[in-house]
């Protein structure tokens, strides 16, 4: 029985997904909260990931020196597993801004464990790459910079 | 009625058999019901205590827990071990080193942990190398070996490494006497020629960093074992030793002819005072220090070419010898650092001295002789008390901190446990087999945990599924919480279990080490990413830059290598989470598997021999795609033009 709701609510949301959304604002809320529930979450984390971002940032303008430093931590800490235009060890990331929100990718960066563990979109992406993502000993300041790094790829 | 005519019969005879297979049995019996749940650690929990246990002839320490038993970790100190590449990898090859040249093994036999204030302070393990004689020091953040140092002047350094109460000092002192300097002289010239050492190395208390400060020029006798005081006796270390007879062969008989041999008690605090006075001359030695350095994954040797020597003669009040019964093996100084206990292998009592009365026998020159400038103490003068019946053989002593005294009885097989003060014995408990040392955690330290005891065994026997002629070493876990020792768990052991010491493991495991930091990596091999993967060749030298990450080597395809070229693997895992190490190996390699830390670089030499398609691979299981981890080496013929090539 809890099965047949679970198939049933991700299916609601796969179609929602890909189905233009004609409804109310109002309606996709309510979407939103019964898919939070449905996985222990709240709508903040099922838009903006599980972890130390808990709240929507302000982002501005981008700011090209957070893009060179961003950079150069993207090419230590993660280019070995990401590429930007082709499948690596996880996926391809010029677009990745286009993907997820701002707060979900720094979630992303600086939780992955949880993520994997408990968010509905980091365990599909678990499935189709089969290697845990680790959390790559950065700061949230570290992560910050490389957000402004995804942010600069796609104009 | 005829059944039961049987059973009649058959039930007093399987009792009788069963009473007679106790009585005749060798091993402990009884009731180990509540023994099984005292050293009971449930799944995913921690055990209590982090046991260090030497590995003896294998060279390493291996990190046990207690009271569970299991095994954690090998640490690799003076062994070479192909399964991580210590000592192979060209990284740690010069951890190694000695004036004799590369030296792959030790015999490894009293792991001391460092103290401040007398107590365990979870930052440094010292193990002593018997036979080509170094001080190891272990780093307990990452529970790796961090420095060997070399001792000149040694010919067996057994009496190591024992630490001041504050770790000011690791001591040395030498088994076998030999020449000092050495030189080439018939061995029958013993009496005339051979010399003692004691070594005091000073170590560093941020950094750890061992240096020989001085070395102390003895007669010619076999340095044992030794224990620095605490408390009251701070400024002291005892040493025991045996041959006052200064025998050079056939010691088993000629070594037991005295009545008494002599425990050396020195005051270091005035040796360092007659060093800084100018009154240590300066010998020319040969040695190595040999350093591994945490951020560049690399070790360095330093050679070494003098030491600074003081002849008791010259420096007065610095060392006395006080008598002790028959050949003494342990030292140990009581948590109070009062009572100095002897072991004498041959010894019918424990004789106990007293630091005190020692002091007064010293004010009061209530000496009965003098040996090359060292005055003898009088027995009567300083001993405290005798414990009689303490059990055939006695070697080695440690404290509960509840006043009581636990000495290991080799002949006897027994643990002896008596008061401190009246000296009488309360109980004791057999071993299986011969102990040796004995251990309590923090039982030579002033301030004892208690509540275990561990048997260190020399002969197990019958006490393990057999495994042909060579069979596993024995420890045993025994209850000191109670007013009677309880025996609760027989564990096997990593190579010949000498000396161990054991520390509560909320002390270290908050500190332990996850993975190397990337961006700390100096290592001139290193890369930081994979952007800087590449393969580079100076003549036939070549250097392949590889990384590892999970689940693919960078580069995986390389062609130009050559007959006869010396390939030099640079692996670095540029990993930075815990429990994600990678292994790496190539096809026909004559050296060891490298394994890999998270953030660390380790390389290796690989020199083919043949043409033709060699594959690399990944050992340590790391992810769903691990078996994918692999990668090709091309190896052309010697003088071909295949250009160099990676991906």
């Amino acid at each position: 029985m809890k099965k047949l709701f679970l198939i049933t609510a991700v299916s609601i949301l796969l179609f929602g997904a890909c189905g233009e959304n004609k409804s109310g604002a109002d309606e996709e809320t309510a979407k939103k909260e019964k898919m939070a529930k449905i996985f222990g979450l709240t709508v903040f984390e099922l838009d903006n990931g599980i972890g130390p971002i808990k709240e929507k940032l302000n982002l501005g303008p981008i700011d090209s020196k957070m893009v060179e430093t961003g950079k150069k931590l993207f090419d230590v800490k993660c280019a070995q597993c990401h590429k930007l235009d082709e499948r690596y060890t996880g996926p391809a990331q010029r677009d990745l801004i286009k993907r997820r929100s701002p707060e979900y990718i720094m979630n992303m960066i600086l939780n992955p464990v949880e993520m994997v563990a408990k968010h509905p979109e980091a365990k599909k992406m678990f499935a189709q790459y089969p290697t845990q993502m680790t959390f790559q000993n950065v700061t949230q300041d570290d992560a910050r910079m490389m957000l402004e790094y995804f942010r600069s790829l796609v104009k | 009625m005829k059944k039961k005519n049987f059973l009649f019969v058959l039930v007093p005879v399987l009792l009788l058999g069963a009473i007679l297979y106790n009585c005749s049995n060798s091993k402990s019996t009884g009731n180990f019901s509540d023994a099984a749940s005292k050293v009971y650690v449930a799944p995913g929990t921690h055990d209590e205590f982090y046991a260090f246990m030497s590995g003896g002839f294998s060279g390493q320490v291996s990190v046990y827990g207690l009271p569970s038993g299991r095994l954690f970790k090998v640490i690799s100190v003076f062994s070479q071990n192909p399964e991580t590449g210590y000592g192979y990898s060209e990284e740690t090859k010069p951890m190694l080193n000695t004036s004799f040249g590369f030296v792959p093994w030790d015999d490894a036999h009293h792991p001391v942990l460092s103290k401040t204030n007398g107590e365990q302070d979870g930052k440094w393990l010292f193990i002593n190398g018997n036979n080509t004689p170094r001080v190891a020091r272990v780093d307990l953040k990452s529970f790796e070996t961090a420095e060997i140092i070399e001792i000149p002047n040694s010919g067996g350094n057994h009496g190591s490494p024992f630490v001041t109460e504050n770790t000011e000092y690791v001591v040395a002192s030498t088994r076998f006497s030999v020449p000092v300097p050495q030189k080439d002289v018939p061995i029958s010239s013993y009496k005339e020629n051979f010399k003692g050492t004691i070594s005091y190395i000073k170590v560093d208390k941020n950094s750890g960093d061992m240096n020989l400060a001085f070395q102390i020029v003895v007669p010619g006798f076999n340095y044992d074992l030794s224990h620095s005081g605490k408390g009251p006796s701070h400024d002291w270390s005892f040493f025991t030793s045996y041959n006052s007879e200064q025998a050079n062969t056939l010691l088993e008989v000629n070594a037991s002819q005295n009545d008494k041999d002599f425990l050396a008690a020195v005051n270091w605090k005035l040796a360092e005072k007659y060093v800084a006075e100018g009154k240590a001359k300066k010998m020319n030695a040969e040695y190595c220090d040999n350093n591994y350095d945490e951020n560049t994954h690399k070790a360095t040797t330093k050679k070494l070419n003098d030491v600074l020597v003081l002849n008791p003669k010259d420096c007065p009040g610095m060392i006395y010898y006080i008598p002790i019964p028959k050949s003494p093996h342990g030292v140990d100084v009581d948590p109070s650092g009062e009572y100095i206990v002897g072991g004498g292998k041959l010894a019918a009592v424990i004789p106990v001295h007293s630091f005190s009365k020692m002091l007064k026998a010293i004010e009061n020159k209530d000496f009965i002789g003098e040996i090359d400038g060292i005055p003898i103490l009088k027995y009567e003068s300083v001993v405290a008390g005798e414990v009689q019946n303490p059990g055939l053989g006695p070697l080695h002593t440690e404290f509960d901190g509840n006043g009581y005294a636990y000495t290991s009885a080799f002949l006897s097989s027994e643990i002896v446990k008596w008061k401190l003060g009246t000296w009488e014995v309360v109980d004791r408990i057999p071993t299986y087999y011969s102990i040796g040392h004995l251990m309590i955690p923090g039982g030579d330290s002033r301030k004892p945990w208690g509540k275990y005891v561990v048997a260190l065994n020399k002969i197990t026997k019958d006490r393990y599924l057999p495994t042909g002629p060579e069979i596993t070493q024995s420890a045993q876990l025994i209850d000191i919480s109670g007013d009677k020792m309880k025996l609760l768990l027989d564990f096997p052991t990593v190579g010949e279990p000498h000396y161990a010491q054991a520390i509560p493991a909320e002390l270290l495991e908050k500190n332990s080490k996850k993975f190397y930091e990337l961006e700390k990596n100096k290592n001139p091999y290193a890369v930081h990413g994979e952007k800087e993967a590449r393969v580079t060749r100076n003549g036939n030298e070549v250097h392949v830059y590889l990384s590892t990450t999970r689940s693919h080597f960078k580069p995986d395809n390389i062609e130009g290598i050559k007959v006869g070229d010396k390939v030099y693997f640079h692996i670095t895992n540029l990993e930075q989470d815990w429990d994600i190490p990678h292994g790496f190996t190539i096809k026909g390699l004559t050296n060891a598997e490298m394994l890999v830390m998270p953030g660390q670089t380790k390389s290796v030499l690989w020199t083919p021999l043949k043409e033709g398609i060699y594959p690399f691979y990944c050992t340590d299981f790391c992810s769903a795609l691990h078996q994918e981890m692999q990668g090709y080496v091309r190896v052309s013929s010697a003088g071909s033009n295949t250009k160099l090539l990676f991906n």
